[in-house]
């Protein structure tokens, strides 16, 4: 189980416990937070669950799989610590993690 | 807006009418919404169903669209299990198949498509089965297994997804298909050869320019697949994927404009202004393309869910978005965007053999279409670049050391 920050464009804040195994923008769409689309459903085929780590978990979340990377490429405003949520799996280490939206997923 | 007081009904509790409903909420319609579906579950991702589903790797849970909670905190009234039996356009209501009648001001029809029966002899055996609803997932499942073979009636995405989960549940798998390919509909011929031989390789047997007469049995259930050869492809289980008509019944009984499937501009507006068609059932625009299509995919569901709750809220109508799907078998990514109908050659960048490669479509030197395997910068590029209608270099999109990036540049 881990405790998310999921962090609105706007600066509204979420914080929900998610079970470990989901992924972060599953935490997000069963909570019906807004700013993550994952179209796809998480088959990381659409990059519209785009989120930016915080930069005191991206150790932590890890980088990237190549594939993941080379989706993230072509999303909008991709920074440094950009990520596709449906890639990141939850587990105990991530307890306190907070993860910000971009302001649109398209 | 006038006097709208009795709201939305949305028949169809699907993806795309999911969607819609959901959507028209986020974009502040605060009438009623009715979301009426014949299954007895709220709505849910199909294309797990075939994937990670069917493999065990995901359970029922994961597969909603919304948490159980949402319709209800949303105001969306759910009417489950019950389908509609039929539409009075001039009165504005509809009837249920529990008896009540409902009234509305605009009308979303979402029924979407049913997997294509084959009206053979034996069809009716037990073990002979389609794959659309979770339903049907669950029925699938419980065929495959180690030990257990499966006959793939339709060389398709449908047909080539189960095979694949099927190998990974350790069962046999033979393809049928009535073509001289798989995937002659939906892909070129580079693919269908990469596929056939990727599949091969992990023990999917094909038949092609196979037709298929009928299927044998014993005790009622089904033991074989008779082809129009002669032989009998033995099997403990025959999965049916050749296709998915829409079910535009209810609304062609209604009076409404139909095609191949429900009729609709680019507000998802049928011929009735006060009734909207999204999804699997709607014959729809191309504005790229000139021409009417029935874009069977996620995102089209999603973007026609768009198009009618914006055009019922009054908000602006987004852009047309390229028209692109995915299909995942064994560890490959499969992606594609945009449709090759004026494209007039083909350029394969990567090699197949190493199966990371994208085919593009092009029409002189701007990109139609791509269809890109374990090649996601090549998929996102050229689904830019399709929208974008870009010329591009065809010598730098043929060489793999220019990145993607360069040659959208």
């Amino acid at each position: 189980m881990a405790k998310i920050t999921y962090i609105e464009h706007g600066g509204a804040e979420h914080v929900i416990d998610v079970k470990s195994g989901l992924s972060v923008m599953e935490g997000a769409v069963k909570n019906n937070i807004p700013g993550i689309d994952a179209d796809c459903g998480g088959a990381c085929a659409c990059a519209t669950c785009h989120v930016y780590v915080d930069a005191a978990w991206t150790e932590k979340t890890g980088k990237p799989s190549a594939m993941e990377e080379s989706m993230l490429d072509f999303a909008e405003n991709v920074e440094p610590n950009s990520r596709l949520s449906c890639q990141i799996k939850v587990t105990d280490l991530l307890d306190g993690l907070v993860v910000r939206m971009p302001e649109s997923q398209h | 807006m006038g006097d709208e007081t009795r709201g939305v009904v949305i028949v169809g509790a699907g993806h795309a009418g999911g969607t819609a409903a959901a959507l028209l909420r986020q974009y502040g319609y605060a009438s009623p919404i009715t979301l009426i579906g014949d299954e007895p579950v709220a709505p849910y991702q199909r294309p797990p169903l075939s994937k990670a589903w069917l493999k065990g790797e995901a359970d029922a849970s994961s597969l909603a669209l919304k948490p159980d909670d949402f319709y209800a905190e949303a105001g969306i009234e759910m009417i489950l299990g019950t389908t509609v039996t039929g539409i009075d356009r001039t009165g504005k209501t509809v009837s249920l198949s529990d008896g009540r009648q409902l009234t509305y001001d605009f009308l979303i029809l979402a029924t979407g498509a049913r997997a294509r029966t084959l009206p053979l002899p034996g069809a009716d055996l037990k073990g002979v089965l389609s794959l659309r609803s979770a339903a049907d997932a669950e029925a699938l499942k419980s065929a495959l297994g180690p030990g257990k073979r499966i006959a793939v009636i339709g060389g398709g995405y449908i047909g080539l997804e189960a095979a694949a989960s099927a190998r990974a549940l350790g069962a046999d798998a033979v393809v049928i298909e009535r073509e001289p390919r798989i995937l002659a509909r939906v892909a070129c011929r580079v693919l269908s050869d990469f596929f056939t031989s990727y599949h091969q390789a992990r023990g999917v047997t094909f038949e092609v320019s196979a037709m298929v007469e009928g299927f044998a049995g014993e005790n009622g259930h089904v033991t074989g697949v008779k082809l129009g050869d002669g032989r009998t492809i033995a099997c403990d289980a025959a999965l049916i994927g050749v296709g998915a008509p829409p079910n535009d019944e209810l609304a062609r009984e209604s009076g409404l404009h139909c095609e191949n499937g429900v009729v609709v501009d680019d507000h998802a507006r049928t011929s009735d202004p006060a009734v909207f068609a999204i999804g699997d059932v709607a014959w729809r625009p191309m504005p790229r393309y000139e021409r009417m299509f029935r874009l069977e995919s996620v995102a089209n569901a999603l973007e026609q869910a768009r198009q009618a709750a914006a055009a019922i809220t009054g908000r602006p109508v987004s852009p047309h978005e390229v028209t692109w799907n995915w299909s995942d078998q064994y560890d490959l990514k499969y992606q594609f965007a945009g449709l090759p109908f004026d494209a007039d050659d083909i350029i394969v960048r990567g090699d197949p053999a190493n199966a990371k490669f994208a085919v593009f479509h092009l029409k002189g030197d701007v990109i139609e279409a791509v269809e890109a395997v374990n090649a996601p910068a090549e998929f996102m590029a050229g689904r830019q670049l399709i929208g974008q209608r870009r010329p591009i270099s065809r010598v730098r999109l043929a060489d793999m050391t220019v990145s993607m990036k360069e040659v959208a540049a």
